[in-house]
This record gives C-alpha cells, sequence and structure tokens, in this order.
C-alpha cells in the first residue's frame, strides 16, 4: 500500500465461523489486513452448512460457502482455528489480549478423511450436526462438506486408551488421543463478534408440545430433515414412524415475538417457513401445508417470494397464533389449534407433523463478562466502534443471510479503522 | 525459465492398492519427465520434503502432484513460485470408480484395463497441462493506479460511505446532484429510535454528518453534481463531472442496440486528425465511449448511493391522492411534521386524527411488486407525531401485514400499547371527501370482523421506494455494454445483487452499491450497508494495485492476453463478457480493461480465432489435454470427455466420490474456471480424434443463476446451438454433445448423469471418427 492509505499495525480477530464470520474476515484479509477466526465448532460454515437451501432462491449455501472456503485456502493472511473458544478479553482498542481455549479434535492435519477410524469406533453418538436425529461414531466427519475436511473425536464419550481402535486402524498417524486442551493467547487490534445464533428452545414453550411429541420439530430440523446430508437423505419424512407427509403445519413466532420468550422478531422465520413450504410441496405435490401467522413479514424484494409461494393451492395462510398443538397417542398424529384472527373463528387442524419457527436465540446469551463483550438486555452484542468492537450477522441483531454478509463486510471496514486510527 | 519437471505419485488412500503404480510412472517416464518418484503419504511431511529437496537439490520448477482433489491439501502442496499441477488420482479415480473386474471362478480380481488407463490418463493430462502452463504474474497497467474513491449521492449512506473510507486514509469526492448534502434523511422530522431499546423517536443525527463530511480534510463534497461519465476501469477511471441537470459534450453515449449500429456506423469513424471518435444517438451526437476528456478526474472505484424516489402517487387516485388534498404521502407528511404544527394542507386546521394506509401502490403488481421494508415504521413513527399533539389525537393504521422485524418489534409494541393508535389489518374499500375537505376511510376484512369507517382529518398514504437505477443510468459507463448496471430488471430495478452470500457483487467491477438503491432499507442498516460498500471499493482498488483479481477468483494474478494480429474484429468478446471488460475501438477491435476482468474465460470461450488465453489457462492448454490420451479403437470402449465448472460441478463431483458413488471410467474429466470459457475447437478437436461423445456440467442458468461469473453456463448452453453445426460438418449425431445444470449438492444425482450419458453414447454407437 502507499503512504497514507494502509495500515499502521494489527490483527482483526473476528470470532465465529458462519457465513458472517467467514465474510468478515476475508473481506478484510482480501484488502490486505492479517485475521485470526476462532469457531468453536469442528468446522466452518456455521448455521448455514446446516442449511438445505436459501430463500429467494433456493439454492445450496455449500456453493457459497465452497468459494468462502477457496479464498481461505488461497489467502494466507486469514489464519483460522476450530474448536476454539474465546474465554477471555482484556485490553483496548488496537492492544486486545484475547485468551482462546482449544478443544482437543485428537485428530491431527495428517488426516486424509478416509473414514477408517469412523469404521472402527465402537461408540455412536446422538449426531448434533442433525438435532439428534441420527447417531455417528464418536469418530466422526462433521459432515459431508466439512471444512476442513478433517475427521474429529467426540472427547466426552470416546474411551480413549482403553479403546484405541481407530489408532491402530489409522495409517496416517493423524490420531492422538492423548492430545490436551490448549490455551492460545492472541494480540489482536480490534475484534469483530460474529457469533450467531441458537434456535431458540422450542421445549420452553409447553403448549406447543415440542420434546413430548416426536412429530413436533423446529425449522432447523426441518432443513436437516430436507437435506441431502440429512439423516433421513433429503426425504422428509416425519420422525414418530417414517411416514411421509400429507398433511403439515407451520407454526410462526413459536417463541419470537413474545414476552415471555424472545420479545423481538427474529426476521427469518416466515421466509424460512415459506421455502420450508416449497421443500413439502416438491417432495409431496398433493401435501396440504398450513402456514399459521401473526404477520407475515417478507420485507423489500422478498414480497416475491411470498407472492410466488403463496400462489400454490395446496398452501394455506391462516392468520393466528396457534394456542395449543394436541397429539393422538394412537397415531402420533398432531392437532394444531388456533384462532383465525380474521374470521374469529377456532380452527383445528389435525396433521403428520406440525413445523415449530423457533426463533433466533443470539449465541451470546449467558456468555460470561469475561468476554468483554458490550451486550443488549437481548443479549445481541452492540458494535462499539470507538472501543475497536464491531458487531455483524445475528450477533447484532436478527438478519437474513444477505445482510449477514453486508453487515460482516461493514464490520471489518469498521474494524480495519480502529486499527488505521491508533 | 526453463522448467523441470517431477512427478510425484501418492500410494497413499487406496490409491496405491488399486493401481499399477508402476505402470502409472511409466507413463512419466514415456513424457521424458525426469524425476518420478511415490511416497506412501505424500501429503506427510517425509512426503512434503521429498520434493521440498527435489526444489531445492535438482532445480525442479514444475511439480506434477498425483494425489488427492485439489480441494484438499493445498495448503500442504504449496512450494511458494514453483508450478503446482495436482491429478486428482484419490477422489478423480481410485474413489468414484469400480478397480477390478470381478474374476471368475477360483481367479484373483485383476485390475480393470479401463481403471488402469483411467489414472494413467490422468497423469498424461496432468504432465501436459504443467508443460503448456506458465506461473502467471500480476496486471501492472501504464497508468498508474489511482486510489481516489467516487461516493455517488450525498444521502445518509453516500456520506457513511465516504467518511467510512475516509477515515482509513483514502481520498473521496462526493457527488450530490442537490444542493444540500443530506437526502431523505435529512427530510424526516424524527427517526425510529437506532439502538435499544427501539421505543423512542429521535432527531436524526443526520446534521453531524453532514458537518463531518464537509470539514473532512480528505473529503471534497461536490453538490448541485452529476457524472457526466466515467471511463476507463478500477483504479484507472476518468471521471466527467457536469453541473446537475445540464447537457454537455461529455455525456456518455445510450447504449447502442444492434440494429442501430449499422445505421450508426457511419458515423462512429474517426474523424481526421485523430479527434475522438462521436456517436450519434436519438439526433444528438456522443462522443465515443473511448474519446478522452482532458479534463476528467481520475478514481479507482465507485460507490453508488443514489437512494430511492418515492413512488408516483398520483397513480393512486383511487386512494384519493391528487384528487383530495388533505391526502397526503408519507414523505409529504415528514414535512408537515417539521413545521411548528401537524396541521393538513386544504385549511391548515390541525390534523388531529389521521389515517395511514399501507402498501400504497406496494405489494401489489399493478404498481410496485414488492415491499419497501421500512413503511411499516415509518407509519407507526408518524402515528406518534400524531399523538404528540395531545391526548384527543388519534391516529388509525390500516395494514396487510405488520412488518417491523427485528429489533423495531418492540417500537411496534410501544405503540400497540397507547390508546390512540388504534391498529388494524384490512382492506381500504373508498376513500371519500365531504364538503370541508375531511375524509371518510372504509375499510373492510378488519380484525374486528366488521367493515369500519372512520371520519379523519388527513390521509397519509405509505408509498414505496423506487430506485433511481429504476429508469437512469446514473452511473453513465462509458462501457460497450451500455452505461449502467445490466440485468436490473432481475431485482425490479434495484442494483441489488444476484448472490445471497456475495450481496456487493454486481456485474460491473469497481461498482459497489448501497442503501435504497440496493434494496429498501432502513437508516442504520444503510449505514452498514455504507461501510460494507466502502470496504468492497477500497478492496477492489488495492487488488488493482497489486494487479490481482476480484471476487470470485480474488486474488488471481493471471489475465487474458490478445493476439490482436489475428483478430476479425467479430466483438463476440466484447458483447458475451459478463462483466463488460472489455471495449472496442473505432474498427472494432477490443480493448481489453484488465482491471474489469473476473479471470472467467469468457472471452477465450467466445473467440472463433482463439486468440484469447491466460499463462496458466489457454486454449492450447486445454486443447493439449483433450489431445493428450490415446482413444481406443476396440469395440466396445468408448470414450467421453467431461468438462466440468470447477466451481460447483467439480466439488459435486469430489463429493460424490467421498461417498463412495460410482462412475464409468470411459470418462475423462477436465475441469475449466467457467462453463462459459468452453471453446468450441476443444469440442471439435476432440470429436475428431474419435471421442464418442463430451458432456458439460455447469452451474444453474436462468433468473435465479447460480453461475459464479453470471452468465458463463447460460452462454455455454447458447453456444451449444453452434456445436450441432460442428457436429454435422463432421457427419456427427448432436446428441454426442450435452450440457448438464448440476447444482453443488446435486452429487447424488452425477453417477445417473454420466450413466444415461453413456447409455446414449452405446445406442448412438461409436464415433466413426476413431482411427482417422
Amino acid at each position: 500500500m502507499t503512504s497514507g492509505t494502509g495500515p499502521v499495525s494489527g490483527t482483526i480477530l473476528v470470532v465465529g465461523g458462519g457465513i458472517s464470520g467467514l465474510t468478515a474476515a476475508l473481506e478484510a484479509a482480501e484488502v490486505g489486513y492479517d485475521v485470526i477466526l476462532v469457531e468453536k465448532n469442528p468446522y466452518l460454515g456455521g448455521r448455514v452448512a446446516q442449511l438445505n437451501k436459501y430463500f429467494p432462491k433456493l439454492c445450496p449455501p455449500t456453493c457459497g460457502l465452497e468459494i468462502n472456503f477457496k479464498r481461505i485456502k488461497t489467502n494466507p493472511r486469514v489464519k483460522f482455528y476450530t474448536l476454539a473458544e474465546v474465554e477471555k478479553v482484556s485490553g483496548s482498542p488496537g492492544n486486545y489480549d484475547v485468551s482462546v481455549k482449544i478443544t482437543p479434535r485428537y485428530v491431527n492435519e495428517k488426516c486424509v478423511a478416509c473414514n477408517a477410524c469412523a469404521e472402527v469406533c465402537p461408540v455412536t453418538r446422538e449426531n448434533d450436526f442433525n438435532f439428534g436425529m441420527d447417531t455417528n461414531k464418536a469418530a466422526y466427519k462433521p459432515h459431508d462438506m466439512a471444512f476442513p475436511m478433517q475427521y474429529v473425536i467426540d472427547g466426552k464419550v470416546c474411551q480413549k486408551e482403553s479403546c484405541a481402535k481407530c489408532v491402530a486402524v489409522c495409517k496416517y498417524d493423524a490420531i492422538d488421543l492423548k492430545m490436551e486442551p490448549k490455551n492460545l493467547e492472541l494480540k489482536v487490534g480490534s475484534i469483530v463478534w460474529a457469533t450467531g445464533w441458537n434456535p431458540y428452545d422450542a421445549a420452553k414453550m409447553d403448549n406447543l408440545g415440542f420434546g413430548k411429541y416426536k412429530n413436533v420439530i423446529t425449522n432447523m430440523m426441518m432443513e436437516r430433515l430436507a437435506a441431502p446430508n440429512g439423516p433421513t437423505a433429503g426425504k422428509i419424512l416425519r420422525p414418530s414412524d417414517g411416514k411421509e407427509i400429507q398433511k403439515i403445519a407451520f407454526v410462526q413466532c413459536a417463541g419470537s415475538r413474545d414476552e415471555n420468550h424472545l420479545p423481538y422478531c427474529s426476521y427469518i422465520c416466515c421466509l424460512a417457513s415459506l421455502k420450508q413450504a416449497t421443500y413439502v410441496a416438491e417432495q409431496y405435490p398433493d401435501a396440504k401445508i398450513f402456514i399459521y401467522y401473526i404477520d407475515i413479514r417478507t420485507p423489500g424484494r422478498y414480497e416475491n417470494f411470498y407472492r410466488k409461494v403463496a400462489a400454490n393451492p395446496n398452501i394455506s395462510l391462516i392468520k393466528g397464533k396457534v394456542a395449543q398443538i394436541e397429539e393422538d397417542p394412537a397415531t402420533k398424529d398432531v392437532t394444531v389449534v388456533a384462532e383465525n384472527t380474521a374470521t374469529g373463528a377456532k380452527v383445528r387442524e389435525k396433521v403428520d407433523m406440525a413445523v415449530l419457527a423457533a426463533g433466533m436465540q443470539p449465541m451470546m446469551a449467558g456468555t460470561d463478562i469475561s468476554l468483554n463483550a458490550p451486550l443488549n438486555e437481548s443479549s445481541f452484542v452492540l458494535a462499539d466502534p470507538q472501543r475497536g468492537i464491531s458487531a455483524c450477522g445475528c450477533a447484532k441483531e436478527p438478519l437474513d443471510v444477505v445482510s449477514c454478509a453486508e453487515t460482516a463486510t461493514g464490520a471489518a471496514m469498521k474494524a480495519i479503522q480502529t486499527l488505521v486510527r491508533r | 525459465m526453463e522448467k523441470k519437471y517431477g512427478v510425484y505419485i501418492c500410494t497413499g488412500c487406496d490409491i496405491g492398492k488399486s493401481l499399477d503404480i508402476e505402470k502409472l510412472a511409466g507413463v512419466a517416464a514415456k513424457s521424458k519427465v525426469p524425476i518420478c518418484k511415490n511416497h506412501p503419504i505424500l501429503c506427510s511431511p517425509e512426503g512434503v520434503e521429498l520434493i521440498k529437496q527435489d526444489i531445492a537439490g535438482e532445480g525442479v520448477n514444475t511439480v506434477i502432484i498425483a494425489a488427492c482433489s485439489p480441494r484438499v491439501m493445498y495448503d500442504v502442496f504449496d512450494f511458494g513460485p514453483v508450478l503446482v499441477e495436482r491429478v486428482n488420482l484419490r477422489e478423480g479415480v481410485v474413489w468414484s470408480h469400480e478397480a477390478n473386474k470381478a474374476g471368475g471362478e477360483g481367479e484373483e480380481a485383476a485390475i480393470d484395463p479401463e481403471f488402469q488407463m483411467l489414472a494413467e490418463d490422468y497423469v498424461r493430462m496432468g504432465i501436459v497441462k504443467a508443460q503448456k502452463g506458465e506461473l502467471p504474474e500480476p496486471y501492472k497497467p501504464e497508468e498508474e493506479i489511482n486510489k481516489k474513491i467516487l461516493v455517488i449521492g450525498g444521502g445518509v449512506t453516500g456520506m457513511s460511505a465516504a467518511l467510512d473510507a475516509a477515515s482509513v486514509g483514502y481520498e473521496v469526492t462526493l457527488v450530490e446532484k442537490e444542493k444540500e448534502l443530506g437526502g431523505f434523511a435529512a427530510k424526516l422530522y424524527k427517526q425510529a429510535a437506532k439502538t435499544y431499546p427501539y421505543t423512542d423517536i429521535e432527531t436524526p443525527d443526520i446534521q453531524s454528518k453532514i458537518s463531518a463530511v464537509s470539514s473532512h480534510a480528505k473529503i471534497d463534497v461536490r453538490t448541485e453534481t452529476e457524472v457526466a461519465r466515467i471511463a476507463g476501469a478500477p483504479g484507472l477511471y476518468h471521471v466527467s463531472f457536469k453541473p446537475a441537470g445540464t447537457e454537455t459534450e461529455w455525456d456518455v453515449p445510450p447504449k447502442v442496440v444492434a440494429e442501430e449500429e449499422a445505421k450508426a456506423g457511419e458515423g462512429a469513424k474517426p474523424s481526421e486528425g485523430g479527434e475522438a471518435a462521436q456517436a450519434e444517438a436519438g439526433g444528438r451526437v456522443y462522443k465515443d465511449i473511448l474519446a478522452i476528456d482532458e479534463n476528467a478526474e481520475r478514481y479507482g472505484a465507485v460507490v453508488l448511493a443514489t437512494g430511492w424516489k418515492p413512488y408516483d402517487a398520483t397513480k393512486l387516485d383511487s386512494l384519493g391522492f391528487g384528487k383530495y388534498p388533505n391526502v397526503i404521502t408519507n414523505v409529504m407528511m415528514e414535512e408537515l411534521a417539521s413545521k411548528e404544527s401537524l396541521v393538513r394542507p386544504s385549511d391548515g386546521k390541525p390534523a388531529k386524527s389521521v389515517a395511514f394506509i399501507q402498501c400504497a401502490g406496494q405489494r401489489d403488481e399493478k404498481h410496485l411488486p414488492y415491499c419497501s421494508a421500512t413503511c411499516c415504521i415509518t407509519s407507526l413513527k408518524q402515528a406518534r407525531y400524531v399523538r404528540e399533539q395531545g391526548d384527543d389525537a388519534k391516529a388509525f393504521i390500516f395494514y396487510k401485514d405488520m412488518r417491523t422485524p427485528g429489533q423495531y418489534e418492540n417500537f411496534y409494541k410501544s405503540m400497540q400499547q397507547d390508546p390512540g393508535v388504534f391498529l388494524t389489518k384490512g382492506d381500504v374499500v373508498s376513500i371519500t371527501e365531504d364538503a370541508k375537505k375531511n375524509l371518510t376511510v372504509e375499510v373492510d376484512n378488519t380484525l374486528i370482523g366488521e367493515k369500519i369507517t372512520v371520519n379523519v382529518d388527513m390521509v397519509v398514504l405509505a408509498t414505496g421506494m423506487v430506485p433511481t437505477t429504476q429508469n437512469e443510468a446514473i452511473l453513465n459507463l462509458a462501457y460497450r455494454q451500455g452505461p449502467s448496471l445490466i440485468d436490473l430488471e432481475l431485482f425490479n430495478g434495484f442494483a441489488d445483487s444476484n448472490f445471497i452470500c456475495f450481496p456487493y457483487e454486481t456485474r460491473r467491477t469497481g461498482v459497489y452499491a448501497a442503501g435504497c438503491v440496493r434494496q429498501p432499507m432502513n437508516i442504520p442498516m444503510c449505514e452498514d450497508d455504507a461501510a460494507g460498500a466502502a470496504l468492497k471499493a477500497i478492496q477492489c482498488i488495492e487488488s488493482a494495485y497489486r494487479g490481482v483479481s476480484v471476487h470470485p477468483r480474488s486474488g488471481d494474478m493471471s489475465y487474458p492476453d490478445f493476439f490482436f494480429a489475428r483478430c476479425t474484429q467479430c466483438k463476440r468478446c466484447t458483447e458475451e463478457c459478463p462483466f463488460g471488460a472489455l471495449d472496442d475501438d473505432e474498427r472494432g477491435t477490443p480493448k481489453p480493461n484488465p482491471t474489469r476482468c473476473r479471470r472467467c474465460g469468457t472471452c477465450m470461450g467466445a473467440c472463433p480465432e482463439r486468440i484469447i488465453g491466460f499463462k496458466n489457462y489457454n486454449i492450447d492448454m486445454i486443447g493439449s489435454m483433450v489431445k493428450s490420451f490415446e482413444v481406443p479403437e476396440e469395440d466396445g470402449i468408448y470414450r467421453v470427455i467431461a468438462f466440468v465448472c470447477e466451481n460447483d460441478a467439480y466439488p459435486a463431483m469430489d463429493m460424490a466420490a467421498m461417498k463412495g458413488l460410482k462412475l464409468p471410467a470411459a470418462i475423462r474429466v477436465i475441469p475449466v474456471r467457467c462453463l462459459g470459457s468452453m471453446n468450441m475447437v476443444w469440442i471439435k478437436d476432440a470429436m475428431s480424434r474419435g471421442i464418442d461423445g463430451i458432456i458439460l456440467l455447469g452451474c444453474k442458468y436462468g433468473d435465479d443463476y447460480q453461475c459464479h461469473f453470471a452468465k458463463g453456463s447460460e452462454l455455454a448452453n447458447r453456444r451449444m446451438d453452434n456445436v450441432g453445426e460442428t457436429l454435422k460438418s463432421l457427419a456427427l449425431e448432436s446428441e454426442r454433445v450435452k450440457l448438464v445444470q448440476v447444482a453443488i449438492d446435486e452429487y447424488d444425482k452425477i453417477p445417473q448423469i454420466f450413466n444415461e450419458f453413456m447409455e446414449q453414447m452405446e445406442a448412438i454407437g461409436p464415433s466413426p471418427m476413431k482411427g482417422f
């Protein structure tokens, strides 16, 4: 860079390796800044890696992730850590000290992803990537398109040295069951929080039966059911008995816009349910689809998508908040009870499966004060450029993927400003 | 630089156990590669050391690694300034094909010769590719890269972008066609709070932004100014300005459509003495796009932040606008509210009861089909203005859906708690006026279950945003493909991106749109968006400065070279480039603008004379790969080439291999940068060698295209028409060449696609060209 327009010094720390964090890291690195990206999962890609398709284009998220991974591969300025969590932040803009804890992967970079370890591994675990809808081995590949393409061993369930079958079978000397947690002390100039969200715990809404009734699932579970690399290889089947879908209900604002749960609107759920209605309609052209909503929120040009989906005569949109979901213990069918606010009538609809549009809870909810991240009452991160702290994506506010990428690019700009201003 | 080659074969990951490695190494020996080694785990430190020793000790500078997919172990096999070619034996051969022919009773299973041949052919192709490739060098233009940023539009977005860029040291010119900075934000009485708890209304902070911009040493503000033309390319823009609303000699010519072009051709010839070429359109004479304005100013990148215009409310006469003086728009309401007291237009009487009609001319295919995203909050906020007049003031809001996404739900909630604000979903049936100019609004299908009628002093229509790019070029690019961003009809006229993951990507490199010209959005989002666009502008400038490409091949140093001596001025490259990177001069010779280029190779694919190529990706290289392997003549043995887009289809193939899905061994895969770079000569060469069929795998095209270069796969598909002719000239069936769209997650479909194609080839029979 020429004089006067370049960086002074310093590294940018991006916390979270989902679409927002990846974008913030890469956009800054491609200007010419050094970036450290930390991700708590064993893979990058975050929440979007679990999605089947994006609205409104109905294109696969892996497409954009692949490009971003390629950008990481070819850009030496981005250094990333997986299984890494920020534990403590101290210092000041331009001069932050950050402690990062790295959980052992028990698999090193020699792994060639040959699957031999998983084949001999005797321990099964709930597959958290698929929200427990199937199991995998304690030695596992996080998902088909995982980046980095390396296996990982779940230290919580692995029998370690007492078993070590994987060690014996690995031809590449890639497994080390003695791996210890590590601490990383980083010096960085500014911090971008891109920690994203968790689906709101749907079991907290007693009346909706999640956790009690098998055929009440969340919208994120629906993504996994519809994904070709999901527990059902992409076939949407209801959990209780694997039955095909003839009738399905989508329950909007399950937790969102509710003072007892999440006071805010989670922005994406209307669009997500409309999108998921297209998954069902594609697999079951005759299935009846009911969407219960308070307001359909499809801002901007998303309206075009709404119009297109709503034109399907098998999709009914009912203005009304769902009050109750009941299960028929014999058939495991569920009945959705709501008041149609347009007509005032109480409606009951028996369906094969109900999908709760569970809202976004910021990942930062319940985190330690030692992170030094300014949060608002709903646990969204408040950007504070003066302090060299920026936030993007759903760590900042509930957003769609497009806006996540926008705010991430903007956060990269703010992070650079901190470094230059010093 | 003389090349010294080394071939390194990994025998790990089932490669060694499935293939005859000795024979594989024989291929390298036959190709006169001096060094060929194998290692049981090439990616291990010992394996890598083996290669490094040869680089240091033997002077090897061109390394061919026959191991796994280039998508993995990329960092391990990076040796700095050494040309590395990856031969994908693991995913491409071993994991995706049956290694053995089933042996008979008591016999040992033997390696299928077709399987072995596949691997050997890939090694041959890898060596040829390495022979024909050169390490690219960054593009350095003669003219120095300029790092100044031009921001068009002085509203909240443009000002934010200018401040963001200036604060990290970049010089900015901010142009605004109005007299004052501030745009619509400056016309607001109040705005919804930008911070938690999002329940208040506050005075906009726009004035402080205006002073910050006006006093910033690195920001040059020019009001009442417009852009007459932007000539050149990122890092090398030459911008001509003009007083707003005037015509100047440097106004850019409108896009010349094909029919008019022949007519205008005469006028476009250069005049004597080398004066600037001129073009004629609509009776007006324009300077040609390549003419040079000596007074133009230099810039590196552009932020487009020209915002929106209110939808023409006179089209809403059914809602009484234009008929009744007390029916106003939400924009007019801000102006009224800014005055001392809120009074209605007809008689200056206080507007104590006001009805707000949401989605006025929006979410309506007869008007604006989309939602303007901000109007619900605006009306709620304006209802607050009404309520500020006292307890007797009343506001009614009639909506289709109340859209207050995210934390603005809190604002909505605060208004729901106000007893003086009546909110309901409903359809407005009629608005009528009485003798005193009071208005009656009749609303049906309300939430209270009956038709209701309200009498009010004033009605506010929540009219929507029309992007300024809807009807105007604004950018006035002096580009042969025309002065504006293209394909905007896909986005209802907004300067938006087709890409969900890459929202700043447009088809004009170096131009980054932000704010409401891109999408309807609120002020805080405009500010975020401005920061993002400013960063993209800086990034583009720095990339041009380093001589590398921007997204999606960010960092790529290669760029297309043209051998002009053989150019026939057919203009195909100029017309087909998805990014308008090429202009042509008065003789029709293409003028490349490498800093506009995204390195997809569409120009290379389009060129019938085959004069365009990259150092590490060119016609000769792929053509030689096509010719590098033998086409067997035995009965029942087929050879098919698959040209596969490396962005989506190639990773999908890797994934199919990891899943253990099996493919026919007759198919040779050649990855391409984009199907747009597919030159017909490769197909012709292959077919004339007796290749039985060619299949092209590319990204989805259409309105929701997934092609990372926007048009590549679609253009390749269009060129398929010409393929038919080529095949006919060789007396071959047109079914021998096929293009299939594959999304990255459709890996499970690849075996079926390939098997069906092989069945089709078998049905047609072997190519009669074999053995010629």
